[in-house]
């Protein structure tokens, strides 16, 4: 019979058996309740067998998240493909079988590949992948180049303020993206904050156009996805051991020489894994070129919400996300080897 | 630094027919290609402190951890109190360990800390407490019991562990470098309370350590380890005075080796003739090795009398030289002799006398070296 | 030596900063604009503000994105936790690299492709087994689940990647099995970081609206999805109130959070002061 004894963190007193003091902590009910169903007999005749089948309660751990992940980040991919390669047809679901009887005994098999022709032959979709590589390439250096001074002034400055600082550039990250972005309709519009304040000075007579352009998702692209560039960033440059500097500083080498042959090298991993947590979302980004960007300024990501939405294309949108994804497998790859190597370092 | 204790502990091992408490029976562990422990075989016997010294890499925490639980052996069994325990989990073994970071719960008091142990075994209630307040008790840490880890110092945590690790008396208690963390003054001072408490609750010990002085301070026997495997089992008198190997030998405190040619091989005496030396070795026990064998003799610095007289007697045993260095330690005077062979000899003096008569030897003075036959060992391998 | 910044590395930390914040100052500053037009000032007012209170689409909407992200972020944390736990202190299992990708993949893919692919694995799923039945609060919240939960195994992951093994080494030398070293060892250790891996997958699930646009149904209209038809037309100076209050309520939670650390932090290093100067 368990004794109702407990282990809170930071002390607490006892519980003695006449139960004169029912203040018990949950973790420790659990790990109670879970000791009781294991010592019943049907849980052990099952855990039994299943340990003679390599299944045990580690499997478990690993098999939920599991499971999950293939059923419903997994498979979808399967069921995008298998529909970029079938036709559109009016009413629910918007495509055809890809196997269907074409009579009692014959099963047809159709595959439609032309749908992938039709983006590679249709200038709108080809300039769309081109224009948001290129847009999300020019951003990402962007963002580098305004975020490796911040993280490495972060990562340099006296360790209490650190904390607060990280919370600075964290805290846009918490507040809404969507508003974020909307907020920039309101400074750059042709009657917004910047075109008020530099009329009203006279710098200006007639409005600069900066909305609906390809300099507005630029921007835009790069406020918002700044912290994912700050912070692998900065976690890079902090592991970095200053006594190297002095090392090279104490043989004769410049600061900025230092910087460029020891610091930059060092924190390549950083520099690579904010660069990548950039690039690849962004090529993708909807919402960004939906309320900043023009007509000249297509995305794919754009592309494929209208084809979908508007156009009720669902072969195409498929085929459209499956480009894109073929696009952006070797940065994934480049990605996982990246924080693969780091997490490896901590073990 | 000797142990004062060391003659009036038991010697199990020595006893006939004695059967040893803890068996390690042809023990590997491989990591992959690696062999970290390569066929070992060890009996360790109840109420013991055995010590497994080695320098890093040579096997001994694997060896260890095996023994806790928390690696399987490859090969071998690990037999405790006549029990195959080599497939048992860590948390069935009658087993605790140490560690070296000491691992202190830092969500829990000092006294929950060292309950967790016998809470997990179902015990009752005020059991619980009246154990924790004995063990709390015996490593002095009673008035800390409602403090956190973070709150205390390093020699008061390590306490604590102890505590934690003892408080389920164990059959066997391994540790991990249990001392190394710690400042020399403190390290001193914990070795011997280390050794009381053992001997009050006669646990056996097994330790592991890099450090020599530890290992010759709390061993009832030390297992010099190298490469995964053990090269010498012996107490701290036998490793020291009488290595099997170079490797002890170099390895437990400083050693002058000579390499030399077996000339006389005698039941009670061998005489060794060394170009290294310039000169033999007449040393007083026998050698077990072909006539006109090359061995090699390994001669402590202590043992080693230094004159600028020369020594009476016959010519084995002595050798004159130039002396090149001098350090002085205070408490003794390290000497480096430069000798007609080309080779230099330390050897060391205490110093115990102010002044000598003839006032200190000095740099470039020729001095002769001299031991006594029963000094050098000689050693095969 | 280096503690000292250069004089263009903090002229660039004052830019980044400013390029942070002005666009949120900007926000709140218009909100108080009694003029339609938002960013024409017309004089100071709280008009919108009370406007918003009275606004039912948004306040149901609100409470409908509020529901949905309490329930993901529950969700997202314990299949985090789970996956975190397995990639690091699991070792080298059987399946773990291909676990390892799909927890991270989720982290860099873009959400139209994540959504329009949930969205057919629903239709699908609906057309051959009939669950679930059109789209609505349990689609989405599934959605959120698979693509926040990833967020949540990265937070967990490393901080367990730093714990020391040592500790639950201990425990079980000490007596308790894994399932109870987890719950009376690892868990309330990691505490700290659990949390902060629920508020992410609410934060992440309470903004999504690429996601949500794909998986949603009729009736079920999340705050983002509201907000984005709006603004899609314009600035609105509602949608400024509506930010602003946002932002106070973000603010303040940050800013609890990191006091409440900073004290904490100084009472531990108070602590180990003392226990060093009074040590024997």
């Amino acid at each position: 019979m368990a004794v109702l004894g407990f282990l809170e963190p930071g002390g607490g007193h006892a519980v003695s058996r006449n139960g004169s003091d029912m203040r018990v902590s949950s973790p420790f009910v659990l790990a109670e309740l879970m000791a009781w169903i294991k010592a019943l007999g049907p849980y052990r005749w099952a855990s039994n067998r299943l340990r003679g089948w390599g299944v045990t309660g580690r499997t478990a751990v690993t098999s939920v998240p599991y499971l999950w992940l293939l059923l419903f980040f997994f498979v979808p991919f399967l069921i995008v493909f298998k529909i970029s390669v079938s036709d559109i047809r009016l009413g629910m679901p918007p495509y055809e079988p890809l196997i269907t009887w074409a009579s009692s005994q014959v099963m047809e098999f159709k595959v439609n590949l032309g749908n992938y022709a039709f983006l590679w032959q249709d200038a709108l979709y080809r300039n769309a992948y081109a224009n948001s590589i290129v847009t999300a390439a020019f951003s990402t250096i962007l963002c580098l180049l305004i975020g490796y001074p911040m993280a490495y002034g972060i990562a340099r400055s006296r360790p209490s303020w650190r904390n607060l600082l990280l919370l600075l550039v964290m805290l846009p990250f918490w507040t809404s993206f969507l508003l974020r972005v909307y907020a920039w309709i309101g400074i750059l519009k042709n009657n917004g904050l910047i075109n008020n304040l530099l009329m009203s000075l006279g710098v200006i007579d007639e409005p600069i156009v900066m909305l609906q352009t390809n300099f507005a998702v630029y921007l835009g692209i790069v406020y918002s996805y700044l912290p994912f560039m700050v912070l692998p960033l900065y976690t890079a440059i902090e592991k970095l051991d200053l006594t190297l500097l002095e090392a090279a500083a104490d043989l004769g080498c410049r600061p900025t020489k230092a910087f460029f042959k020891i610091t930059l090298p060092l924190t390549k991993g950083g520099i690579i894994a904010g660069s990548m947590l950039v690039f690849i979302p962004a090529v993708g980004e909807f919402v960004i070129p939906a309320l900043l960007g023009g007509p000249g300024s297509l995305m794919i990501g754009r592309v494929l919400w209208e084809e979908f939405f508007n156009n009720r294309s669902w072969p195409i949108a498929s085929a459209v996300a499956i480009a894109m994804l073929v696009l952006l497998v070797f940065p994934i790859w480049i990605l996982q080897r990246v924080q693969g190597r780091e997490m490896g370092a901590h073990r | 630094m000797a142990n004062p204790r060391q003659e009036q502990r038991s010697e199990p091992w020595k006893e006939q027919g004695a059967t040893p408490y803890v068996r390690i029976d042809k023990v590997t562990k491989k990591f992959g290609d690696f062999v970290a422990v390569d066929d070992v075989t060890l009996n360790i016997y109840k109420g013991e402190i055995f010590c497994l010294l080695g320098g890093s890499g040579c096997g001994k925490t694997t060896l260890l951890r095996m023994m806790a639980g928390f690696e399987a052996p490859t090969a071998g069994s690990i037999w405790l109190d006549g029990v195959d325990i080599t497939a048992m989990p860590p948390y069935e073994r009658p087993v605790n360990m140490m560690f070296q970071s000491y691992a202190l719960f830092p969500h829990m008091t000092v006294q929950k800390n060292v309950a967790f142990g016998l809470h997990q075994d179902k015990l009752p209630r005020s059991e619980i407490d009246a154990r924790v307040a004995e063990m709390l008790k015996l490593v002095r840490m009673e008035q800390f019991a409602k403090r956190a880890p973070h709150q205390l110092s390093g020699g008061q945590r390590q306490r604590v562990a102890l505590a934690r690790s003892l408080v389920k008396r164990p059959k066997l208690l391994l540790l991990d470098e249990p001392l190394a963390a710690l400042d020399k003054k403190l390290r001193e001072h914990t070795q011997f309370e280390l050794i009381n408490i053992q001997e009050t609750l006669g646990v056996t010990f097994v330790v592991v350590t890099h450090d020599q002085e530890e290992a010759m301070t709390l061993a009832t026997r030390i297992g010099v380890m190298n490469h995964g495997e053990i090269v010498q089992v012996g107490t701290p008198t036998d490793i020291y005075e009488y290595p099997s190997t170079r490797f002890v030998a170099d390895f437990i405190g400083s050693v002058n080796m000579f390499e030399g040619r077996l000339i006389e091989d005698e039941p009670d005496y061998v005489r060794v003739e060394s170009a290294d030396l310039g000169g033999v070795f007449h040393v007083g026990h026998g050698v077990s090795a072909a006539p006109n064998a090359t061995v090699w003799v390994a001669l402590r610095p202590e043992k080693i009398h230094i004159s600028r007289e020369r020594p009476d007697g016959e010519g084995d045993n002595r050798v004159a030289g130039v002396v090149s260095e001098i350090a002085y330690l205070g408490d003794q005077s390290v000497y480096l002799v430069k000798l007609g062979s080309g080779r230099q000899v330390r050897v060391t003096q205490p110093n115990t006398v102010r002044q000598s008569v003839g006032g200190r030897i000095s740099w470039d003075e020729s001095v002769w070296l001299s031991w006594d036959s029963s000094s050098p060992v000689v050693v095969t391998q | 030596m280096n503690q000292r910044r250069s004089f263009f590395v903090l002229t660039m930390m004052a830019f980044g900063f400013a390029f942070l914040y002005i666009p949120i100052l900007s926000l709140i500053v218009y909100s108080f604009n009694e003029s339609r037009l938002v960013t024409v000032w017309g004089g100071f007012s709280t008009k919108w503000y009370v406007e918003l209170l009275s606004n039912e689409p948004i306040k149901q909407a609100a409470w409908l994105s509020f529901r949905i992200a309490t329930m993901n972020a529950t969700g997202a944390t314990i299949l985090g936790t789970l996956a975190g736990l397995a990639l690091a202190r699991f070792g080298r299992f059987r399946s773990r690299s291909l676990l390892a990708g799909l927890t991270t993949a989720p982290l860099v893919m873009p959400e139209v492709i994540t959504g329009l692919s949930m969205l057919l694995l629903f239709v699908a799923m609906e057309q051959l087994f009939g669950w679930p039945e059109g789209r609505g609060i349990t689609t989405i919240t599934i959605a959120h689940i698979t693509f926040s939960m990833a967020y949540v195994t990265v937070v967990v992951q490393s901080r367990l990647a730093t714990l020391d093994e040592s500790l639950e080494e201990a425990a079980l030398d000490l007596g308790a099995r894994p399932a109870k070293v987890f719950f009376l060892i690892t868990l309330p250790i990691i505490m700290p970081a659990i949390l902060a891996g629920w508020l992410l997958a609410f934060t992440l699930s309470w903004d999504d609206l690429v996601i949500t646009s794909f998986v949603n149904g009729p009736g079920s209209s999340t705050l983002p999805v509201l907000i984005f038809s709006k603004v899609r037309l314009g600035v609105s100076p509602d949608i400024n109130a509506l930010a602003t209050v946002l932002v106070l309520i973000v603010a303040v939670g940050i800013v609890t959070a990191g006091i409440l650390m900073q004290r904490q932090q100084a009472r531990r290093e108070r602590d180990v002061q003392q226990a060093i100067a009074g040590n024997q």
